[in-house]
């Protein structure tokens, strides 16, 4: 009886041995040499898989980072400083820290602001109702309000306000991306969270001229150009009859929402607003020519050689200014 | 009798304006002529504000291949050229003109006699197409002329002719059928000396039997023109569909009815085709019907492209207290219009004014897999799957499914017993796979 057992066992034994030298031969042989980097970066990264970085998923871009070799160009929305200041560590490298960035909806055209003037009774989805009309409002630039970008968000930080129709985001929100690229009407974008997670920004992206954009929406851009001229900073740029205000050259001065006749331009966290004039008023010039210097410094050198000829007024801005009511005219000829 | 084998359902027909004679309505006193009206690149305007122009002179040129001239449909001044609603929904790039008496272009032969001798070789009849800016009016607006060129290597063995009308409501080729026979059969026998065939089918559905009898006698005195008529089964009037009723020939996924040797054109167009190339005249008017159940005089209109739909509904008695939806087209494959400011364009074949109770869309429920949609597509697909898997974005298995070869007849939204808006998936998914499939062939 005992026998069969140590056959058994010694027989089985000397199988596995066999079976363990030859996988140990076989392993050595077809060995794929794997960066251990890469399981390192993926643990420091927050795996949340949501393609913000422009990777199908937190292991791709780990897999590309190690690749590359660098952290230039590299950037995980979602994880922000800490997380690549993490896998810089990992990395043996100094992260460049991009500035954390937030999406921004570009357009006010609530139920009041822009009332129906039809009504829409499709499938609850913006890009199929983007290829039938304009918008129940008439604005064919404008929010459709069907929650396209609310369905694409992962991280519950988009909804949209079911009293204005117009979508809303929350500090949840880490830039991932989802949500520009769901909405038919490129209303959503990027931009930085800014200091004191301040912002101005143009919350309109209606191309229309003035008339048929005012007639539609009360409160859309209607390419007046107050906003350009009264930006000190250049940071406001005037294309296809709307304002654009670049984050990165915007210093919140908040001239501009002052200015403003529709009340485009939002501002985000900024202490409660003062009266127009007031803010006018309260802006002491000495002050501003104070942060004036502090800027030209870091500027690009064609800023810093406008501030030298101290010719402000004539810049290539000006330019441009007499470019746009031209083309108005051509049209209306 | 005669009809396609696949699907199709027979929605109620409704042609409450199938015996209101073509009238002609009042030229309004602007009009805005969209640019861009046909399928293709939207044409290059040639006149400029302030320009005088007189009915028929040309207002915008073709851009490219596939695009179609436009003409003016009245006599004024161009007041400016500006965006507009159309019936995309979207503002469009469009001339408005104010009106100032009726002065027509001289070379326009308007005498009332018809002439039969066609005088033009089957090069000139295409050009003469074109320079006119023909369009099929069936619906589609694909510039007429781009059919009449056959390829080297191609036969076309049959001319066929779409009387069907197979959209309920509408009766403007009815009428055209009926009132401009003879001028309609010219054009026809322009078309196939165009497209060197000698024979033409002209399919017309048995519930128009007044004008199967009619075209039948004038049939006659033509060469080589058989009425052929068809049960009444929609959609008959698609182009696949009515080659396969009048030929039993099937044309092949993703091709063009020139593979199994055959050319549709629509009625209308014929008749337009007539009035191009024997009368010189552009296409700068069309028969529109304005109907609906509580339209007090459902009619059909004969109206200058650009007059505003309201101008329409007024001579029709008027917009019904109770109307919910305003349709461009019919019931089925028509768009709601959002405003009665939009103008009438080349392919404005109806207005159709629905009662609000009527209009709504009913609560939809759980599809139960009845295979109801699949057995009434008329072009074989599976209208359950494709909704399904484009309300999900799975691009890659719409296309597999070959959601391009839909129609977007609506049969299965129609038939749909848990009314789910089959065809509003289907519609993004083709639209969608649409733009994948052009990013590919830009690679």
């Amino acid at each position: 009886m005992n026998e069969v057992i140590i056959y058994t066992v010694g027989s089985l034994g000397a199988l596995a041995i066999v079976a363990a030298v030859i996988l140990y031969f076989v392993a050595q042989k077809f060995k794929v040499f794997e960066d251990p980097r890469i399981d390192d970066v993926e643990e420091a990264l927050p795996s949340a898989n949501c393609g913000g970085c422009g990777y199908a998923g937190c292991r791709a871009f780990a897999e590309a980072i190690v690749k590359s070799g660098t952290l230039e160009g590299f950037n995980c929305p979602v994880g922000g400083a800490d997380i690549m200041t993490d896998v810089g560590k990992v990395m043996g490298l100094e992260a460049a820290i991009a500035e954390p960035q937030i999406a921004v909806v570009r357009c006010n055209g609530t139920v009041k602001n822009s009332p129906a003037k039809v009504k829409y009774d499709g499938i609850s989805s913006c890009a199929a109702a983007a290829t039938i009309f304009s918008g129940e409002g008439g604005c064919s630039f404008g929010c459709l309000g069907l929650g396209d970008c609310e369905e694409s968000c992962d991280f519950d930080a988009i909804h949209v306000n079911p009293k204005t129709m117009i979508p809303e985001v929350t500090s949840n929100c880490v830039a991932c991306n989802a949500c520009v690229i769901a909405c038919p009407k490129d209303i959503i974008e990027l931009r930085n969270v800014g200091k004191k997670e301040r912002r101005i920004f143009v919350s309109c992206v209606n191309e229309e001229k003035g008339a048929p954009a005012k007639k539609n929406c009360d409160v859309a851009c209607i390419g007046c150009s107050k906003c350009f001229n009264v930006c000190p900073f250049d940071a406001i740029e005037m294309k296809n009859n709307r304002a654009y205000i670049d984050y990165e050259k915007c210093k919140l001065c908040r001239k501009c929402v002052v200015v403003c006749p529709t009340e485009a331009i939002h501002e985000i966290n900024f202490p409660l607003k003062k009266l127009k004039t007031e803010v006018k008023k309260e802006i002491p010039k000495k002050e501003m020519e104070t942060i004036k210097v502090d800027i030209t410094a870091n500027l690009e050198t064609k800023t810093t050689e406008r501030t030298k000829d101290e010719k402000p007024g004539e810049s290539p801005k000006e330019k441009t200014i007499k470019e746009t009511p031209s083309d108005n005219n051509d049209d209306k000829a | 009798m005669k009809t396609f084998k696949l699907g199709g359902v027979h929605p109620p027909e409704n042609k409450l304006s199938a015996q209101a004679a073509i009238e002609k309505i009042a030229i309004p006193k602007q009009v805005s002529v969209p640019i861009g009206q046909h399928l293709g690149a939207p044409a290059t305007a040639v006149v400029k504000k302030g320009d005088e122009v007189k009915v028929g002179q040309l207002l915008a040129k073709a851009t490219g291949f596939i695009s179609a001239n436009i003409h003016s449909p009245v006599s004024g001044k161009v007041f400016k050229i500006d965006n507009v609603y159309d019936s995309s929904g979207y503002r469009k790039p469009s001339i408005i003109i104010k009106v100032e008496g009726d002065e027509w272009v001289d070379t326009i032969d308007r005498s009332p006699e018809i002439d039969g001798n066609i005088k033009l070789s089957a090069k000139e009849i295409t050009d003469k197409i074109n320079e006119m800016g023909v369009v099929g009016l069936g619906g589609a607006t694909f510039p007429s002329f781009v059919k009449l060129m056959v390829p080297e290597g191609k036969k076309v063995d049959f001319l066929v002719i779409n009387g069907v009308e197979c959209e309920p409501y509408l009766t403007s080729d009815h009428r055209v059928m009926l009132e401009r026979g003879e001028e309609m059969l010219i054009g026809v026998s322009i078309l196939m000396k165009g497209l060197k065939t000698n024979k033409a089918l002209i399919g017309v559905e048995n519930n128009k039997p007044d004008a199967i009898e009619d075209l039948r006698k004038l049939a006659q005195k033509f060469k080589g023109i058989e009425i052929h008529p068809l049960k009444v089964q929609y959609p008959q009037g698609g182009e696949k569909q009515l080659i396969q009723a009048l030929t039993g020939r099937e044309v092949p996924s993703g091709k063009l009815p020139l593979e199994v040797g055959c050319v549709v054109n629509n009625v209308g167009t014929a008749l337009a085709v007539y009035e191009a190339v024997q009368k010189n005249k552009p296409l700068f008017e069309r028969v529109v019907t304005v109907t609906g159940k509580s339209v007090k005089k459902p009619s059909n209109f004969l109206t200058r492209i650009g007059t505003p739909v309201k101008e329409l509904i007024e001579a029709a008695q008027g917009l019904p207290d109770d109307t919910g939806k305003i349709i461009n087209g019919g019931p089925m494959m028509g768009k709601a219009l959002i405003s009665t400011d939009i103008p009438v364009v080349k392919g404005t074949s109806g207005i159709l004014i629905m009662p609000e109770k009527e209009s709504k869309r009913n609560d939809t429920s759980n599809c139960i897999r009845c295979a109801k949609c699949v057995q009434v597509c008329p072009m074989g697909l599976e209208p359950v799957l494709l909704s399904k898997t484009s309300k999900l974005e799975m691009f890659e298995k719409v296309e597999n499914e070959r959601v391009m070869d839909c129609i977007e007849c609506g049969s299965c939204s129609y038939t749909c017993p848990a009314n789910i808006p089959l065809l509003d998936y289907i519609r993004y998914g083709k639209n969608k796979v649409g733009q994948i499939l052009r990013e590919r062939s830009k690679k």
